[in-house]
């Protein structure tokens, strides 16, 4: 079958080449490479079927595919109506090399697929699993509804594959409980936009909503509110559940030793008690490094992490560590003293950071933490990844060229800090960062292996994640994902996220406008 | 007023964002979270009591009822719909059922309320001139709310609800209160723009209910502007069947309009629809040909189209029906005229007015045109027995105005638009404030509070022109937003203008503020609106949309 296609292929780009109307405008973010004709196909809904190749090492019973058939179904049909009486059978036929249907994807999966969609069918080849489901993404984009409400989609040939590996998107859950529904959302929008990381920010200074097994009382003591206000095991499951069944990896962060006011109040002891001359205050600051049950209690909890996480790395986060707590105590000055740190309170965040990262080793999980951590040249092993947050686009290119010199694996979030807002079309700010504009070599510019999106929760809640995120965050999806140089024009771009946005919208997305005008169907709820 | 919002948002996009930390500026001043005495009182009335003796409510017989005394009764739906809603608000969860129990402890068993006036004004609309004060006292047995119209009434329905909390078991408890209320403002208003975006009704009536929440009175409704005419006009249905995104998914039907105004009015708000002209008047010109002034690129027209065209009488045919037909359907006093931002150019460009200008004796003073042209528009208007409300340029141009014309002023900085309240004033005019309530221009951090901050009778002049401010407006000006983002970017940041339109002008302490604002926006969530958070925290019950 897909040979046919092929041939077909070939005979219309003859016949359409003079022509030369390229209709490339309809997938975001923008494949590696892709080309279309003016040949259309009539879908009809009644006659459509997803269907395994016969050499497809996936077959009827991979969870993953047969759920995503569902999924996109509706995705492709947006309202499918029973009336339709013509018949145009069209088969879309996926072909998988690999099936690790009931696998989780990891740092290493292949994304890659290819798309071919000619006279009733769509051939689409791809190594894994996780390829498929991109590339069913892409279909689900290239199908449009006509003015009388017919679904077409034009002949089209796809080469695609990610350019950078980690494309995450962080939610913060603890400057804002979300619930669960609002964190599924978020992951359908996601796969949208091809987007293959949610990086769980899920405790910090206000609120602990991990319900944690081995130490309830972190989240009974330190949530919000002890049972509306918590992700339970369960809630965290299906978190990793839907997450993986669009191809996404749920990357945990447990920051610490700063960031931690939540954990103290169910963890006594675990904090640093802050002093007033000679005595405490009743404020505590970062996690007490000076104690050896510190680092039991962390040993016990990430125990427990990795193994509620399946992903491969873990998130230590590592950042903004005040050091006038520590300063106070008259604890920690002795163990500083002990150390030989003398008064240099960034050796002991090391020592603390350096334990940590070996905590992590031990659970063989790799660790990603903050700049921070490399800031202070703390001796971290070379396979941790850094993660950049902070600085002007100066200071941000001189980080990337400092940790990759330095052979680590970076990950870029300063540009892509999407919590701070302006008024107008400020997506086009993420649009036009370039991750690898720094001074390295090739083998340094390797090393960044992608970008994140970051939604700190100070403003943000459920009432308005979605529109604060979408279609602003699509900006970065395409950087992450699109070639560069076929992407970089913002002009060209703004009409491609004009549709895109609408078609979140049709998808149930609350993704706000980008500038005036209207969508076919607009958002209905309030 | 848009040419302008853009420019502006240039040159705030220059300003390049700041090293940044996840904890959000440290630099932002942040408010103390302590209670306030006030509890979660918005806007804080103008004369309150509160004692700490506290009664409960309820959830089986408590109701609010007419008082014996009261001059409105079962026939007045107005208020009866209000008791039913607002009993809802009470008690948002299914009232239990059964027999009333003997009660253990002092308990609130109904809300009276008593309209004291002969005329209720319970089929009326609201106007400019109506009376929104009350009184209420809550004690046990029950409490009492007066007020000489319906539309105190309301006001002292919301203030109720507002003080219903619950104690720690979850009980509905009310604390002895005594409440003498009226507003400092006569026009609170907000306005949204359904032409850069059309705006489903859904969204619409959502926050008008919203705005009754929060007190204001006024829904300024920006139907039609340059990118679409969503308004489907009976006399001349062309304007919207060409002139809107889509004839028939993005308009507003003669039945949306009145459902609109319906709405509104069983919340006491009023509808004052504005159709700006002679500029913004683009997506007009699509369904009434040589409505628009043809331009040219020398010598032939150039196939664009600029302002209404000011120099024929077909023009003002036009207008005097179509202005007939709104003022029948807008039964609001006041008709918004707009007469902001006319772009000159095109005028220059056609001859044909040029010759008209030289006519006329008007020289090359194209506000002089534009002069000529609204004050027909006016006399027109005027035909229709209505008051009109008009953007600072009519006046700023010289424009002779009926003396109960209301100026809107919304351009400048603080000292401009302060010296230009002080000049409207100063002429007799009454004016209306909304310059530093533009709040579809957002920023990262608490913004609430610069909202809060601004004061409509903060400028040089005497009483008599304090006294002619008759209140202001919020703007939501749509070119960023649509049904998806509207409602969690106006509340609670709208709530702040409320509070500054209503209580007393001494109501600016921001730490108390911001206490009552946090629980008033956590209700908003609970009563099912999307009012974004003000800063890091929870509400007990969270947004369960998405």
């Amino acid at each position: 079958l897909a040979r046919r296609c092929y041939k077909q292929w070939l005979w219309f780009m003859v016949l359409f080449m003079s022509f030369s109307v390229i209709y490339v405008d309809a997938v975001w973010p923008m494949p590696q490479m892709i080309s279309s004709s003016m040949a259309r196909y009539t879908l009809n809904p009644r006659e459509f079927i997803f269907q395994y190749s016969s050499g497809s090492s996936a077959q009827p019973g991979c969870s993953l595919l047969d759920s995503a058939f569902e999924r996109y179904f509706p995705l492709i049909f947006t309202d499918y109506r029973h009336d339709e009486w013509f018949r145009f059978p069209f088969t879309v036929v996926v072909h998988v090399e690999r099936a690790e249907c009931e696998g989780y994807p990891d740092a290493d999966s292949s994304e890659s697929y290819k798309l071919s969609v000619c006279s009733g069918q769509a051939a689409l080849r791809a190594e894994t699993v996780w390829g498929a489901l991109r590339g069913l993404e892409s279909f689900s984009q290239l199908v449009y509804q006509d003015d009388f409400g017919e679904y077409f989609v034009n002949e089209t040939k796809i080469e695609d594959f990610p350019r950078f590996q980690f494309r995450g998107i962080l939610l913060d859950t603890s400057r804002h409980y979300l619930p669960l529904h609002a964190i599924l959302k978020t992951l359908d929008a996601m796969s949208y936009n091809k987007f293959n990381v949610f990086h769980w920010h899920i405790v910090d200074d206000p609120s602990f909503p991990y319900q944690s097994s081995t130490f309830p009382d972190l989240s009974s003591k330190g949530a919000f509110h002890p049972s509306t206000h918590v992700y339970t095991q369960i809630d965290v499951k299906r978190v990793i559940a839907h997450a993986r069944l669009r191809g996404i990896r749920v990357l945990a962060e447990f920051d610490s030793p700063g960031h931690t006011q939540s954990w103290g109040k169910g963890q006594p002891g675990l904090l640093t008690p802050c002093y007033k001359g000679t005595v405490p205050s009743g404020t505590f600051g970062p996690v007490n490094p000076a104690n050896s049950s510190s680092y039991q209690f962390m040993t016990r909890l990430f125990k427990e992490v990795t193994s509620v996480f399946p992903d491969s790395y873990v998130h230590l986060g590592g950042d903004e560590v005040d050091f006038t707590c520590w300063k106070s105590n008259p604890d920690v000055r002795g163990f500083m003293l002990k150390m030989g740190f003398g008064t240099d309170y960034t050796k002991l965040e090391s020592y603390y950071m350096e334990n940590m990262v070996n905590i992590t080793k031990g659970l063989n999980k790799t660790a990603i933490v903050w700049q921070d951590v490399f800031d202070y040249h703390e001796k971290i092993p070379v396979d941790t990844v850094l993660h950049i947050w902070k600085g002007s686009p100066g200071q941000i290119q001189q980080e990337l060229s400092s940790i990759t010199l330095a052979g680590y694996r970076v990950i870029l979030a300063a540009p892509w800090y999407i919590n701070h807002i302006d008024y107008g079309q400020d997506w086009e700010k993420y649009y036009t960062i370039q991750p690898l504009n720094f001074t390295g070599t090739e083998q340094q510019k390797k090393l960044v292996i992608g970008g994140e999106v970051c939604m700190w929760g100070e403003y943000v809640d459920a009432t308005n994640l979605s529109p604060r995120l979408w279609p602003r965050a699509s900006a970065a999806g395409e950087r992450l994902w699109s070639d560069e140089r076929m992407t970089s024009s913002v002009i060209d771009a703004f009409p491609r996220l004009v549709d895109f946005r609408c078609r979140l919208l049709r998808r149930g997305i609350q993704a706000e406008p980008l500038f005036v005008g209207h969508c076919r169907h607009e958002y209905q709820g309030i | 007023m848009i040419a302008t919002l853009k420019f502006t948002a240039l040159l705030l996009a220059v300003v390049v964002c700041r090293a940044t930390q996840d904890y959000g500026y440290k630099d932002v001043e942040e408010p103390t979270l302590g209670d306030s005495q006030y509890g979660s009182l918005w806007p804080l009335p103008q004369k309150v009591q509160m004692s700490t003796v506290a009664f409960k409510l309820s959830g089986v017989s408590f109701q609010i009822v007419d008082a014996k005394e009261s001059s409105s009764g079962a026939s007045c739906s107005l208020l009866q719909n209000a008791y039913r809603r607002y009993d809802e608000y009470i008690f948002p969860i299914s009232r239990m059922q059964g027999q009333n129990k003997k009660k253990a402890f002092a308990s609130v068993s109904e809300l009276q309320v008593w309209i004291t006036s002969a005329d209720s004004e319970c089929d009326n609309y609201p106007s400019v001139t109506s009376d929104e004060s009350y009184k209420l006292s809550v004690d046990s047995p029950v409490a009492v709310l007066k007020a000489p119209k319906v539309w105190g009434a309301l006001r002292g329905l919301e203030t109720f609800s507002q003080l219903v909390y619950e104690d720690e078991y979850g009980a509905k408890s009310i604390n002895r209160t005594e409440i003498q209320d009226f507003p400092r403002f006569t026009h609170r208003g907000l306005l949204l723009d359904s032409s850069r975006h059309f705006l489903p009704i859904k969204v619409i009536l959502a926050n008008l209910e919203a705005m009754a929440w929060n007190k204001f009175n006024v829904f300024h409704w920006h139907i039609v502007d340059d990118p679409s005419f969503p308004y489907m006009s009976r006399t001349f249905p062309q304007l919207s069947q060409q002139g809107a995104y889509h004839p028939y998914t993005h308009v507003y039907t003669p039945s949306d309009v009145k459902m609109i105004i319906e709405f509104a009015r069983l919340r006491g708000i009023r509808v004052v629809s504005e159709f700006d002209t002679p500029g913004h008047t683009q997506s007009w010109g699509k369904g009434q040909k040589d409505l628009l002034t043809p331009c040219y690129s020398g010598a032939s027209p150039s196939g664009s189209f600029g302002p209404v065209n000011p120099i024929l009488n077909t023009t003002y045919d036009f207008m005097a029906m179509f202005f007939k037909e709104v003022s029948t359907v807008f039964p609001d006093a006041y008709i918004h005229l707009g007469g902001d931002e006319v772009d000159f150019s095109c005028w220059k460009s056609n001859p044909d007015i040029q010759k008209f200008m030289a006519q006329q004796g008007f020289g090359t003073d194209y506000s002089k045109l534009e002069s000529f042209y609204i004050q027909r528009l006016l006399d027109i208007v005027t035909t229709t027995n209505k008051g009109y409300m008009i953007w600072q340029e009519v006046i700023d141009n010289g424009v002779k105005l009926k003396a109960d014309t209301l100026i809107h002023v919304w351009k400048g900085n603080q000292q401009q638009y302060q010296a230009e309240m002080a000049r409207v004033t100063a002429s007799g005019y009454q004016a209306l404030l909304s310059t530093p309530w533009y709040l579809n221009r957002i920023s990262y951090g608490q913004d609430w509070q610069a909202a809060y901050k601004a004061d409509p009778q903060d400028f040089n002049g005497t009483d008599a022109q304090k006294k002619l401010v008759v209140g202001g407006e919020a703007c939501l000006w749509g070119e960023y937003v649509d049904a998806t983002n509207l409602t969690p970017r106006l509340w609670p940041r709208a709530s702040a203008v409320g509070e500054r339109l209503w209580s007393d002008k001494d109501v600016k302490d921001t730490n108390d503020a911001y206490s009552r604002l946090i629980q008033h926006r956590c209700r908003m969530v609970q009563r099912g609106i999307p009012a974004e958070p003000l800063f890091t925290g929870y509400c007990a019950h969270e947004y369960k949309g998405v």
